[in-house]
């Protein structure tokens, strides 16, 4: 393999695996405070055809962005309502917001799918840039990639050196010693949530205005429930999100491999695009063989409904 | 102020009233959408909601789609109730289908009774293999079986894509990817002329019976709901856990099996990219809506049916896109899980005590 292929490998990679991150990273602030929300897809669904829309008739993809996050995040208010104010079953909720999210954003979409959006130009950082092989996968990059990484450093100092971030911990530890001492679970929760669907939705603007450029209906194809896959495998620690994330990533981009190593393999292409949901499969059995890591990882009471007594 | 008080005990007749009042808003969303969309509501009602049942073929298409949405939602609502949370339908849906295909296929030209007995067969395997596999990591490794299950539906659909496109493609079909057209033998009987409603719809009422009776009349099933509504309780009674998960998940992939079989043998008439068409999600949404009972998923089956008709009839009077029937699904769900809250709590006005 000659360096400007892995230097193209090394880009697909990280671009592949940056809507993970910012999906995940989202999710693990969400699942942190004990919000358990399998609405991503939905909510990446929404990002991204809100995200392409409003790139479409602006022709600014920043619009785009914003949209996006805001169909995130409304879509993450929908469930907050259910699940947090209505104290809905998290798990059916999550389910129904997936299921509501996807289907109206085919509706939505529907007038789009045959538009192209113009592509959107890398930022080169000078000098850096020049680095052989690393250098143009690393800092001529796509500015939501530079977030993704602003983003990681922004929640690892919030959760571990952060007086709210250590709220937010013990709110998803024990809501009910957190309320005893005076935080209102219910609010930080809110927020939480909100939070995830803003991620979510920058993450689906991502792949409709800068990774495609296009809208497809069905365009989300299960990144949604891979991020939340992965903050399990990540064990709710921001930095094996990351790691994750790539190495998804890298299994998205398989098709590259394949035609890189010069080999004359007939592999279909359906069995390339079936990796990643394969690779999540066995991620997942990893991680659970251990019952403890999972056990000692959770948040206590992800997952569980809190009701301060009134 | 308005506020939420705890009831002291869960309201049965609210456990009812919940749907009813989810189908309720849910209507006036449609209005809400018919309106924002520049259409005339009343009108938007008449072509969704009406116009599809207006005449005798029309009974037998809702009768048509509701059939799998029944099969696959008395196969979920067994495990749903003992917490098993298999999503994955829509990938033991197709898989079903798939199996059946293959011996729709291989029995090609030849002609028997048998041939749509092996089909049927070989679609509840194929649906019951599907499911075997987040059965067994759930009970092998405790992994969890939604993402399992879930991440299976993408392998499935482009598994059936790999498969129309290669071995199981039409060799006359000008490279199509679609099977050939299955012969008569391979064909599900048709109940009443001049509709396409067939003798599925038979197997759907007869599992809504096997279901209630499994239920409510046996004791695996009693064990079953225990470990649903108390799982520390089913536990320290000594109920197998894992014989759960695998009679969870294994009605749930036989059903969708069954269901994927009676699409291709009924009107798709051969197996194609588009099998699927989101039954196994829909499903889920009629298990919900209807309280995972059986009665309630033979009415809830028909109104989602219903909303996908509507759909089909919205796309071409009212050009628009058929995925409104997907909204209007999605609000239903919304809308109940949020008015579920009332089965547990009272709205009270006033200040909260003390």
């Amino acid at each position: 393999m000659d360096s400007s292929l892995i230097t193209s490998i090394l880009v697909a990679t990280i671009i592949a695996g940056t809507p993970l991150i910012i999906v995940a990273l989202g999710q693990l602030i969400a699942e942190r405070s004990g919000v358990l929300n399998l609405g991503a897809e939905g909510m990446m669904a929404m990002g991204a055809v809100a995200g392409f829309a409003v790139t479409h008739h602006t022709g600014n993809p920043w619009f785009g962005v914003l949209a996006g996050m805001a169909a995130g995040m409304l879509m993450s208010f929908l469930f907050a309502v259910v699940v947090l104010t209505l104290m809905g079953n998290q798990v059916a909720t999550g389910l129904a917001l997936s299921i509501f999210g996807v289907g109206l954003s085919a509706f939505i979409g529907k007038p789009y799918e045959s538009e192209i959006l113009e592509t959107v130009g890398s930022i080169r950082i000078p000098l850096l840039a020049d680095i052989p092989v690393l250098g143009p996968a690393l800092f001529d990059q796509q500015i939501l990639v530079y977030f993704s990484w602003a983003l990681f450093a922004g929640i690892v100092w919030f959760l571990f050196r952060s007086r709210p971030g250590l709220v937010l911990r013990a709110v998803g530890e024990s809501p009910a010693a957190a309320h005893s001492i005076g935080y209102h679970v219910i609010s930080i929760r809110y927020m939480a949530t909100l939070f995830g669907g803003a991620m979510a939705g920058i993450g689906g603007s991502f792949l409709s205005v800068f990774y495609t450029p296009l809208w497809v209906e069905g365009m989300v194809s299960g990144r949604g429930w891979i991020a939340i896959a992965l903050v399990v495998f990540a064990t709710w620690r921001p930095f094996r999100v990351l790691v994750g994330a790539y190495l998804f990533g890298g299994v998205m981009v398989a098709q590259l491999f394949v035609q890189g190593s010069g080999l004359e393999i007939n592999i279909p292409s359906q069995f390339l695009s079936s990796l990643p949901y394969l690779a999540t499969i066995i991620v997942l059995v990893i991680i659970s063989r251990d019952q403890n890591t999972v056990r000692l990882n959770a948040p206590v009471s992800l997952g569980l409904p809190y009701r301060p007594d009134a | 102020m308005l506020r939420l008080e705890p009831r002291a005990e869960s309201s049965e007749v609210m456990s009812y009233l919940s749907p009813l009042l989810a189908v309720v808003l849910m209507l006036i969303g449609g209005l809400i959408l018919f309106t924002v969309l520049g259409k005339n509501p009343l009108e938007g009602f008449r072509i969704f909601f009406i116009n599809p049942v207006s005449d005798l073929y029309g009974v037998g298409e809702l009768l048509l789609k509701a059939t799998p949405l029944m099969l696959v939602a008395i196969g979920l609502a067994i495990g749903f109730r003992a917490n098993v949370w298999n999503i994955g339908a829509e990938g033991q849906y197709i898989m079903g289908g798939v199996a059946a295909s293959a011996v729709a296929l291989y029995f090609y030209e030849s002609e028997g009774f048998h041939i749509l007995i092996l089909m049927v067969v070989a679609g509840c395997i194929g649906g019951m293999l599907w499911a075997s596999i987040p059965a067994y990591l759930k009970t092998r490794f405790n992994t969890n079986e939604i993402l399992v299950s879930l991440m299976l539906v993408y392998v499935a659909q482009l598994a059936v894509s790999w498969l129309v496109h290669g071995p199981m493609m039409d060799p006359d079909g000008f490279n199509f990817p679609q099977s050939r057209m299955f012969e008569e033998s391979a064909l599900l009987p048709v109940l009443i002329e001049d509709t396409r409603l067939n003798i599925a719809f038979g197997f759907a009422l007869a599992a809504l019976i096997a279901g209630y009776i499994f239920m409510y009349r046996s004791f695996l099933g009693f064990q079953m709901q225990v470990a649903g509504n108390a799982a520390n309780a089913a536990r320290y009674a000594g109920f197998s856990a894992k014989r759960m998960i695998w009679i969870g998940l294994l009605s749930g992939g036989a059903m969708a099996g069954i269901a994927g079989m009676s699409e291709v043998a009924g009107p798709m008439e051969q197996l194609t990219e588009h099998v699927s068409n989101n039954y196994g999600f829909a499903a889920i949404i009629v298990a919900f809506v209807a309280r995972l009972n059986p009665v309630g998923i033979f009415f809830a089956s028909l109104l989602m049916a219903l909303l996908y008709l509507g759909g089909e009839q919205a796309q071409q009077y009212m050009n628009l896109p058929s995925s409104i029937s997907n909204v209007f699904q999605g609000m239903l769900l919304m809308f109940l899980l949020g008015s579920d809250v009332f089965i547990n709590y009272r709205l009270k006005w006033g200040k909260a005590n003390g």
